[in-house]
């Protein structure tokens, strides 16, 4: 898992099956310092309570369509937890 | 499986069901040959069942199916899991 920032939504009327009412949203992956690091994925929001804003941890591979009710989806990135704080250690910032 | 240090703690009030009262714990990957060196920035967030503290070394497993089967879980949103703590690397 790693974690994220929320930066926008996806709106897709036709999708495959299985994936109607699933939220996506735009997730910027961040370093543990919460700096971007990579491009923006698109991600299912598996706690549907994420927004742009947000700081978040989430699940790739397949792992990601088992955090949503219908779990045979094609789905490669979900929200699993909405983060309140990462303590790091003194010697690892 | 990979070798990490625990860096710190993320506290996540809002998450999936399946992560009420897990542990979530970040931890760098370090390369094994370059005595604790960072990977370059890479890090994991890890379910720990092994109460593994920050600054020790440990041993993750970032594969759903056997993190599923130690956790003796059939289904969850989970790959990363610490499964051990490291003594010594030789």
């Amino acid at each position: 898992m790693q974690l994220g920032r929320v930066t926008g939504t996806v709106v897709a009327t036709i999708k495959a099956q299985g994936l109607d009412g699933v939220k996506f949203l735009i997730v910027q992956p961040l370093d543990k310092h919460q700096q971007d690091r990579g491009s923006p994925v698109v991600a299912a929001d598996a706690v549907a309570m994420a927004g742009p804003g947000e700081l978040v941890y989430y699940v790739a591979s397949r792992e990601a369509a088992e955090a949503l009710e219908e779990r045979f989806v094609p789905v490669d990135h979900a929200i699993v937890g909405l983060v309140d704080q990462v303590t790091l250690a003194q010697d690892s910032r | 499986m990979k070798i990490a240090r625990v860096a710190g703690t993320v506290v996540s009030p809002i998450s999936h069901p399946f992560f009420d009262g897990q542990r979530l714990l970040l931890c760098d990957l370090v390369d094994p040959a370059g005595a604790g060196a960072d990977t370059a920035g890479g890090y994991l967030i890890a379910v720990d069942v092994v109460d593994a503290g920050v600054g020790d070394q440990v041993l993750i497993c970032d594969e759903g199916t056997s993190a599923r089967q130690i956790l003796e879980i059939d289904t969850g949103p989970i790959r990363s899991i610490i499964v051990g703590i490291i003594d010594a690397i030789n």
